[in-house]
């Protein structure tokens, strides 16, 4: 790929970043390095600092030392008015998807798409209403536009959020347990709507307990576990072949 | 309504009173608020009260060989208190009016009182009654006294007061343009005021008498016998010439042996008289609320956003605004803005009601926003940032409108409130509904009728404004 493309690319370049809460450190030097177009599942257990590093990739949540890169833009440790900037800018590049949805109950299914284009961008009112209608069509939903949040189900409700993000047009999503509120038959449409995306060539961070989507939608999977990662491979290398003992008992407590 | 913080102010000693006579203490009601030189504070010692009334009471208990004890008695209550059995007898410039008569039953008078006149030293046009009618002057006065009636009589636009003080003050800052009182009072008040002045001659004479229950006849004639003896062995005079109210007209009731005049008729209000009354009151009411409510709705958003900012001097000064206005009593704003800046504002009354409940309701929705904006969760500010979307957009956009419906159910009651507290700025001379009650029951003793007219109204208004507040919950209360 020649130069000019890396002003779309997404590729995140994560330098010994430490977040600390109180005396914890969650994020405890932690490097990572993820490729414009991949597909990365992060797992470990809980409390590993999994949620903690998207948030903090998204500018969310300001970290204490190291440097992340973002496409061109750079957040660096401490907060201030560059470092809003930068986060404003890679918000723009990367969208999120939260566990809770976090959808705006005040709006419909298609208003929740539109506030962005349309007040943010600055789109027309029709144009941002062509490309949320596209959006809900494409996650399946054209038939719900105008169904309001408390109307839809679960599974409903996470594909409306993945179309509000991707309706800023983003380079990659970051998705912070987007199945973990979803029974289990909710589960498959929204881990579909996923894979599509990943055929397409956007660059994901999923964090996730879904072994399966791991192992056969990622193109890596990242485990973490006390703020540092612990093992980094290929799905079939990282599930069946473990390195670490601890990456081997996480998983036999998951699979139990 | 009945603060009778009984004062034991007068005690005449044991020694010469009568052995066989009833020996408790009378009680005497009066208004200390009401002002000089009737009964008032002494400026030196304002633990005690002074005034001709207070030295006429003294000399009435030497007189009956009885003790009399003061009781604080709200002045436009008097008769009221009396005919509840309060107190013994009312005395506190009480003019012998045919209402009044049907009512109680009065001593023989006590002083001649007339009316006087005063506008401002340089004002020219107002040069009696007369050409104030002409030349439709704004007249103040004190709520149920003769001149009040001599105004109405005359047709003359009059504004009502409580207190004395406040007339004078707000001719000088020319809130009015004359002010027509009992002369004692414009004599204490106004004459050493330089900036006022007399005109005319004294008017409209009339007798102040102390007033008793109709079923208290044995004590009235006791007073009569006791007033006649003061005013023949002159003690009534001295007492008069000390105060600096004596005149010539006084003789009339220094000849001993009168009574008090009898009762003519007095007219009966009807539904449709009063009515009109009250709508208008009702529709001061509603002007007034509406325009506090609207101030303290846009004035409470900034200091509500101010405080959850975050920004150390952005967020204290909020806070002193808001536990400022929720620590001082309503009353005293509306004091403090009417006559405390009377000299530097000038706002009229009604502008300064608006004003006074609008600073004041601030501080109570700004509460309210700030909880409101307080119940919407983290995440969706994350989620609007996650978009992009400026922490002002997201607060436009997402935040606001969904507080919105956790905030107007309190709002809407905080209205419904507002409805009613309005009813305190009689205090400054504005007449809405509740002083439009009360100056009609005052003449018409209606209180029962018109009370219950008075309330539908209120209930017109209050009763709408809940129902919407409870659809409102209804529609809003299941969120997301």
């Amino acid at each position: 790929m020649g130069k000019w493309i890396v002003s779309q690319a997404a590729e995140v370049v994560i330098e010994g970043v430490v977040k600390r809460f109180g005396r914890r450190a969650v994020l405890d030097g932690l490097d990572l390095r993820v490729a414009s177009g991949e597909t990365v599942a992060l797992v470990g257990p809980s409390g590993g600092g999994k949620s903690t590093l998207l948030r903090v990739i998204n500018g969310l949540t300001p970290f204490d030392e190291g440097r992340i890169r973002v496409g061109p833009h750079i957040l660096e440790a401490h907060d201030g008015r560059a470092q809003r900037a930068a986060a404003r800018q890679v918000r723009q590049r990367f969208g999120m998807v939260f566990q809770d949805f976090q959808l705006f109950p005040h709006f419909t299914a298609l208003g929740n798409i539109v506030e962005a284009p349309r007040h943010v961008l600055g789109l027309s009112a029709e144009e941002s209403r062509q490309r949320g209608m596209a959006l809900l069509a494409r996650v399946g939903l054209a038939d719900r536009a105008e169904a309001y949040p408390n109307e839809l189900s679960g599974g409903q409700k996470q594909r409306v959020a993945i179309a509000r993000a991707l309706a800023m047009q983003p380079a990659g999503l970051l998705c912070d347990e987007i199945t973990s509120a979803l029974d289990p038959e909710l589960k498959g449409e929204v881990l579909a709507v996923l894979e599509d995306l990943r055929g397409d060539g956007m660059t994901l961070i999923v964090v996730t307990h879904e072994m399966g989507f791991a192992r056969h939608a990622a193109d890596r999977i990242v485990v973490l576990d006390e703020g540092r990662v612990i093992e980094d491979g290929p799905p079939g290398q990282v599930l069946d072949s473990p390195q670490k003992e601890r990456t081997r008992r996480f998983l036999s407590r998951l699979l139990v | 309504m009945l603060s009778s913080i009984a004062v034991m102010l007068l005690a005449t000693t044991a020694g010469f009173a009568q052995p066989d006579r009833d020996a408790r203490p009378l009680r005497w009601a009066a208004d200390a608020e009401g002002g000089a030189p009737y009964i008032f504070k002494d400026d030196a010692n304002p633990e005690v009260n002074v005034g001709f009334e207070v030295d006429l009471a003294r000399a009435l208990a030497e007189a009956l060989g009885r003790p009399i004890v003061f009781e604080q008695y709200e002045y436009k209550s008097l008769i009221l208190g009396l005919e509840r059995g309060d107190f013994d007898f009312a005395m506190n410039g009480l003019e012998i009016t045919p209402d009044r008569l049907q009512r109680v039953r009065f001593s023989r008078p006590y002083y001649v009182y007339q009316l006087q006149l005063v506008v401002r030293a340089d004002d020219d046009r107002f040069t009696s009654l007369e050409a104030c009618r002409s030349r439709s002057a704004v007249v103040g006065t004190l709520e149920e006294t003769a001149a009040e009636k001599l105004l109405d009589r005359m047709g003359i636009d009059k504004r009502i007061y409580d207190g004395q003080v406040e007339p004078y003050m707000d001719l000088e800052l020319g809130r009015l343009d004359a002010v027509l009182l009992d002369l004692p009072i414009a004599a204490y008040y106004a004459r050493p005021n330089r900036k006022l002045k007399f005109v005319g001659k004294p008017l409209a004479a009339g007798y102040y008498a102390i007033a008793f229950r109709k079923d208290r006849e044995a004590l009235a004639r006791q007073f009569d016998a006791a007033l006649d003896r003061l005013a023949g062995d002159g003690r009534l005079q001295r007492i008069y010439e000390k105060w600096q109210i004596w005149n010539d007209d006084q003789d009339d009731v220094l000849s001993t042996g009168r009574t008090a005049a009898s009762a003519g008729p007095t007219p009966r209000w009807r539904l449709h008289d009063y009515l009109p009354l009250l709508a208008h009151g009702a529709w001061v009411t509603i002007q007034l609320s509406v325009l506090s409510m609207a101030l303290a709705v846009v004035l409470g958003l900034p200091i509500a956003v101010a405080r959850l900012s975050g920004t150390r001097w952005l967020a204290w000064p909020a806070t002193v605004y808001v536990e400022f206005f929720r620590g001082i009593p309503m009353l005293l704003l509306l004091y403090f803005l009417y006559f405390g800046l009377g000299h530097t504002l000038r706002l009229p009354a009604f502008w300064a009601a608006v004003l006074g409940f609008g600073l004041n309701y601030a501080a109570y929705e700004a509460e309210i926003y700030r909880a409101g904006i307080g119940a919407i969760p983290r995440g969706q500010w994350e989620a609007a940032a996650s978009l992009g979307m400026s922490p002002a957009l997201a607060f436009r956009r997402i935040i606001l409108p969904q507080a919105v419906r956790v905030i107007l159910p309190p709002m809407t009651s905080d209205f419904i409130a507002l409805f009613k507290d309005t009813s305190l700025v009689s205090a400054i001379a504005v007449v809405e509904l509740t002083k439009q009650y009360l100056i009609l029951t005052k003449s018409s003793g209606g209180f029962l009728k018109i009370g219950l007219a008075t309330a539908v109204l209120y209930l017109m208004m209050s009763v709408p404004l809940g129902y919407l507040s409870r659809q409102l919950e209804k529609r809003w209360g299941n969120g997301s």
